[in-house]
């Protein structure tokens, strides 16, 4: 490829330089040129290519009003016919991720344009939109900026290079796709097949030609038969905390949970809670913290005899940005608990 | 968090703004809440009115830890 590619970047507001959470809301825009990081990426890429227009929008409206904003997205595309899109990169920034992947996700299934972009593994948009676009491995948070930008140019020069034809995940430095390329190899399968079970039995490394899924599900549990015996409690990811947040629960990459008394709340007040999360605009979960965890209602559930009881604490931390081991390490703690104390449902909220 | 909780013997429901991450997480009973910032309420519509929703969606989750499923199901309106 000789002639200089054109590329449109994909940011959200706060690496767009727009601001933080309380622009979170913000529609699509766009900009001419690179804006943030983009600028390094167009420096770095010298002749080769450009980045024509950066779109930026808001993680909480892409993942709020995901129809809309991809027809923004749709319409830049389709006027501009880049020969590439750039998104994020997004670390494990859950809605940032799950945009950039809606993002791909529109340009590769629809419009048959290539993307490339930065996540960290554990990040949800990349389990869903692995298909739709070239991931490098980021770090999980934006401290990783210096090794990603670089990771990601790197993989468009070769992009530009090769004219679109990428080699494999490992040798180019993308995360797996979940897709399967014919190619030839100069030895038949079941010489491969035997070479490697060789080298499995004498305990040495080998790589498979076919990984399996790894489909990490739970069945559901039955259901409750009747309501009005059961005790509920209640768990949230929202962050919501005792005002002051005593245990110091971090508003992103929490490294612990909380569990709080609420026995004699009729529900919850600015006066009495607050939200830790430091992901989402914290006004409307401060002004009334029911609004995350709805202790009021589920007290006049309690005296309606609706439930048997609500369970006397909580249980909650930030999940914004925690690992998935984290998570999993503290619900396994959390029900452990709560089995411990005769809950028989849970209802967890979600930000 | 959920599929944990779940594993554990405990059924759960998951009210979630993103649906999408909630099925990404595995989570068995979802139903959508609001609005990231406000999952259960809607600052603009008035104190009683804002407890009406909280108190629909609740009661939306609590008939989808009534309801046997086999699979992920997502309880939206009826």
């Amino acid at each position: 490829m000789n002639k200089k590619i054109k590329v449109i970047y994909y940011l959200n507001q706060f690496f767009g330089q727009i601001g933080g959470e309380e622009k979170a809301d913000i529609p699509p825009r766009v900009e001419e040129g690179p804006v943030g990081p983009g600028n390094a990426i167009n420096n770095a890429l010298g002749d080769d290519a450009e980045i024509v227009k950066t779109i930026i929008c808001g993680d909480t409206y892409f993942n709020e009003n995901t129809e809309e904003a991809k027809n923004e997205v749709r319409k830049v595309l389709k006027e501009v016919k880049p020969d590439l899109v750039v998104a994020g990169p997004a670390f494990n920034a859950g809605r940032y991720g799950m945009a950039c992947g809606g993002v791909a996700e529109v340009a590769n299934e629809e419009l048959n344009i290539p993307v490339i972009s930065g996540l960290y593994p554990e990040n949800p948009g990349y389990d869903m939109y692995k298909n739709y676009a070239y991931f490098v491995e980021t770090s999980n948070s934006a401290a990783g900026m210096r090794d990603a930008i670089p990771n990601m140019v790197k993989l468009i020069k070769s992009f530009i290079e090769k004219d679109g034809e990428l080699g494999r995940p490992v040798e180019e430095g993308y995360m797996p796709r979940n897709l399967r390329v014919n190619e030839f190899a100069d030895k038949r399968g079941s010489k491969r097949a035997v070479e490697m079970l060789i080298k499995k039995i004498n305990g040495k490394d080998f790589e498979t030609e076919y990984p399996m899924p790894d489909f990490d599900r739970v069945d559901p549990e039955d259901p409750i038969e009747n309501m009005a015996d059961t005790k509920v409690a209640l768990v949230t990811s929202g962050g919501i905390v005792p005002k002051g947040n005593p245990d110091r629960i971090e508003s992103s990459s929490a490294s612990k949970y909380g569990e709080y008394d609420i026995s004699g709340f009729d529900g919850l007040t600015a006066e009495s809670h607050e939200t830790a999360h430091g992901g989402y605009d914290p006004v409307y979960a401060n002004e009334d913290p029911d609004r995350v965890l709805p202790v009021d209602v589920m007290r006049d559930l309690e005296d309606e005899g609706i439930i048997g009881e609500l369970h006397n604490k909580f249980y909650s931390t930030v999940g914004n940005g925690t690992s998935v081991a984290n998570a999993k390490a503290y619900a396994q703690e959390i029900a452990e608990k709560l089995l411990g104390d005769g809950v028989q449902a849970v209802i967890l909220t979600s930000t | 968090m959920v599929k944990e909780i779940e594993r554990a013997g405990l059924p759960v429901v998951h009210i979630a703004t993103v649906v999408p991450i909630s099925k990404t997480v595995g989570a068995n009973r979802i139903v959508p809440a609001v609005a990231i910032p406000y999952p259960l309420g809607d600052p603009e519509k008035g104190k009683d009115k804002e407890k009406k929703i909280r108190r629909n969606i609740v009661e939306k989750g609590l008939k989808a830890l009534k309801t046997d499923i086999d699979e992920q199901t997502v309880f939206e309106d009826e």
